[in-house]
């Protein structure tokens, strides 16, 4: 077991490696350089700028002084601030990001394995053919057009919820509904179908036979089994909700991660890119990692795959 | 031993008409294809995903030459209307006609929703198809480069690669392609593992024939039936990553007009009270996720009625 954690460990190593690589080779791609729109910029202001920000040097230089500075969590400064660093603007989104995230992936797992343990439960009655409808349009519905018809009717219509700020709980309501549907919907899916799988398993047929209430089966036999799958979507699922936040927070204009990262595209605010960037991928590939862990430790079939390979 | 049977010929009478055809086979042999249209027919769901489908293509064809408007051609005095007997969706807010825009968008967001998976369909059958049959250490290599690709979640891929290209049609499709091919080539490849050991595969090669032979013609034909579920769910996937790059303004340029766009335009009317601006292409990118993503689950089931649920 420890070897194969330290091995995944490695491998997430890498893969953020790869990850920061690729993206900051892209961000140097972009044509034209990031001082080139300020037009009237005397010659020698240019030069000390370029100097500043390193930009002068040559690329390889460039690289491995970012790699150093980020191993010391330091991603930098903003070209377009000149008080705030994207450290600055990272620590004051992330909580209002995690914030919203935490509370997203909390609604969609929870409600999505509500609706799927009910439809299987209650195969091909009203009950399931409701769920899977709600599933469908999940699925069907972009989170951002999710976010403007919440916008258009629960807070331009009937004034029901505030948008448009982060003070209070209500605030954080409809950006959640909006950033959860997609995952919920593919939850439901996933949990209904891997319980209609528990639920023809031999050993519930014996459960039932020994006497063992229905809840009891439900809670401690079927759930418990038909959870799996759902853990190891999670890690998508994840990623599906962090790319999503990026205009559901630029939408209900709330200060996190994901409007910064969007302002920086606006403005062209490369270290703020970067800087986001690889902060994202730093999170979901740790996430990745726990979960990777988890789904071996929950099912020992798994680990002793892994650690055969 | 003399038999005990004995034979004469008034035993025997000639076949009478009625009988001649008892052992006749009289439906025609039922292929493999025709079998699957039979079980898709019995899906309602994906019959009318089918059809929306088709409706979608329709009028994406002819839609932008009904009314007598054209897509970019702006009348300040005509702007804000509402839908009516002119403007059948009504106009935005450039005085622009609806109708006639969102069928043209239909056409810019299929044709990038089908290019992208068409591109995604060749790169993957090539690199899924290779790995899987050298296996060994050049599937090793080959897979482990995929999945630090896609260790980036694809819409973060997509937007920071839309960064550096310039906006328009292709550029899209190409950044939608550089890390879109990956999951096709996965499951190419642990298809073509799965079928390279089967006898007639050993047979090909056991006669001398080379890779790309036996590639395509025992083992893609093979594995058509995922693949094709699996290009059918590309294409909303990849018509909801254009609206998504339009509504960030990486998308396509004024004043072509795709959903995504729209959506994004549409955005500040829903303050002053003009719905109709954003809901006419917002259910249109609903409507097209919902028609393929039921079409994509219909043939998974009809491919494969074991996995029905």
């Amino acid at each position: 077991m420890l070897k194969y954690i330290f091995k995944r460990f490695l491998w997430s190593i890498l893969t953020l490696w790869a990850v920061i690589t690729v993206t900051f080779m892209i961000m140097h791609f972009i044509p034209g350089d990031p001082f080139a729109r300020e037009g009237t910029m005397p010659e020698a202001v240019y030069k000390n700028l370029n100097e500043h920000y390193h930009l002068d040097q040559p690329l390889f230089i460039q690289y491995t002084r970012y790699l150093t500075s980020l191993i010391q969590f330091d991603f930098g400064p903003s070209l377009k601030s000149n008080t705030m660093t994207v450290n600055d603007f990272i620590k004051q989104g992330f909580p209002v990001s995690l914030h919203l995230g935490t509370q997203a992936i909390l609604l969609a797992v929870v409600l999505g394995m509500i609706l799927g343990v009910v439809a299987a439960y209650n195969r091909n009655k009203w009950q399931d053919y409701l769920s899977m409808i709600l599933a469908i349009v999940g699925i069907s519905v972009p989170s951002f057009i999710m976010a403007t018809f919440l916008i258009n009717f629960f807070a331009v219509k009937w004034g029901i919820f505030p948008v448009a700020t982060w003070k209070s709980w209500a605030h954080t309501v409809l950006p959640t509904i909006a950033l959860s549907m997609m995952p919920m919907a593919f939850i439901a899916r996933l949990m209904r179908s891997s319980m209609l799988e528990v639920l023809s398993q031999d050993y519930m047929i014996t459960a039932k036979a020994k006497g063992l209430k229905g809840k009891f089966i439900l809670i401690h036999y079927a759930i418990k089994n038909a959870i799996l799958p759902v853990v190891t979507v999670l890690g998508i699922l994840t990623a599906n909700l962090i790319t999503g936040s990026f205009i559901i927070e630029s939408i209900f204009g709330i200060p996190g991660i994901g409007e910064l990262f969007v302002k920086g595209i606006f403005n062209r605010d490369y270290p703020v890119i970067l800087g986001s960037t690889v902060f994202y991928s730093m999170i979901l590939i740790f996430l990745i990692f726990i979960i990777d862990i988890a789904y071996t430790w929950l099912d020992p079939r798994i680990k002793v795959i892994g650690e055969n390979n | 031993m003399e038999s005990n049977v004995h034979l004469t010929k008034d035993l025997f009478v000639p076949i009478q008409d009625h009988l001649k055809d008892v052992e006749k086979i009289n439906s025609p042999t039922v292929s493999f294809w025709r079998d699957v249209w039979r079980r898709l027919k019995e899906n309602k769901l994906a019959m009318a995903g089918l059809m929306v489908t088709l409706l979608l293509l329709l009028l994406a064809a002819i839609g932008p030459y009904l009314n007598g408007y054209s897509y970019y051609e702006q009348d300040f005095t005509q702007k804000n209307l509402t839908p009516n007997a002119e403007h059948w969706f009504g106009t935005d807010q450039a005085g622009r006609d609806i109708f006639t825009r969102a069928w043209y968008g239909a056409r810019i967001s299929l044709f990038i929703g089908f290019m992208a998976a068409m591109i995604d369909f060749i790169i993957g059958i090539f690199y899924g198809g290779i790995a899987g049959l050298k296996g060994g250490r050049a599937d090793n290599v080959m897979m482990r480069i995929s999945e630090i690709l896609y260790s980036i979640p694809y819409l973060l891929m997509v937007i920071l690669i839309m960064i550096v290209l310039e906006r328009g049609i292709w550029p899209i499709i190409i950044a939608m392609s550089i890390t879109g091919w990956i999951p096709m080539a996965r499951l190419v490849r642990g298809q073509v593992m799965q079928l390279k050991e089967q006898d007639f595969v050993q047979a090909a090669n056991a006669m001398g024939s080379n890779t790309l032979w036996v590639l395509r013609k025992h083992l893609v034909p093979n594995t058509m039936g995922p693949i094709l579920v699996n290009v059918t769910l590309t294409v909303p996937n990849a018509i909801f990553a254009e609206a998504t790059l339009s509504f960030l303004g990486l998308g396509i340029p004024a004043p072509e007009a795709s959903w995504g766009t729209m959506v994004s335009d549409a955005l500040g009317s829903i303050l002053i009270g003009n719905f109709y601006q954003l809901a006419i292409p917002a259910i249109l990118i609903s409507l097209t996720m919902f028609a393929f993503n039921v079409l994509g689950d219909g043939l998974r089931d009809a491919l494969d009625p074991k996995l029905r649920k």
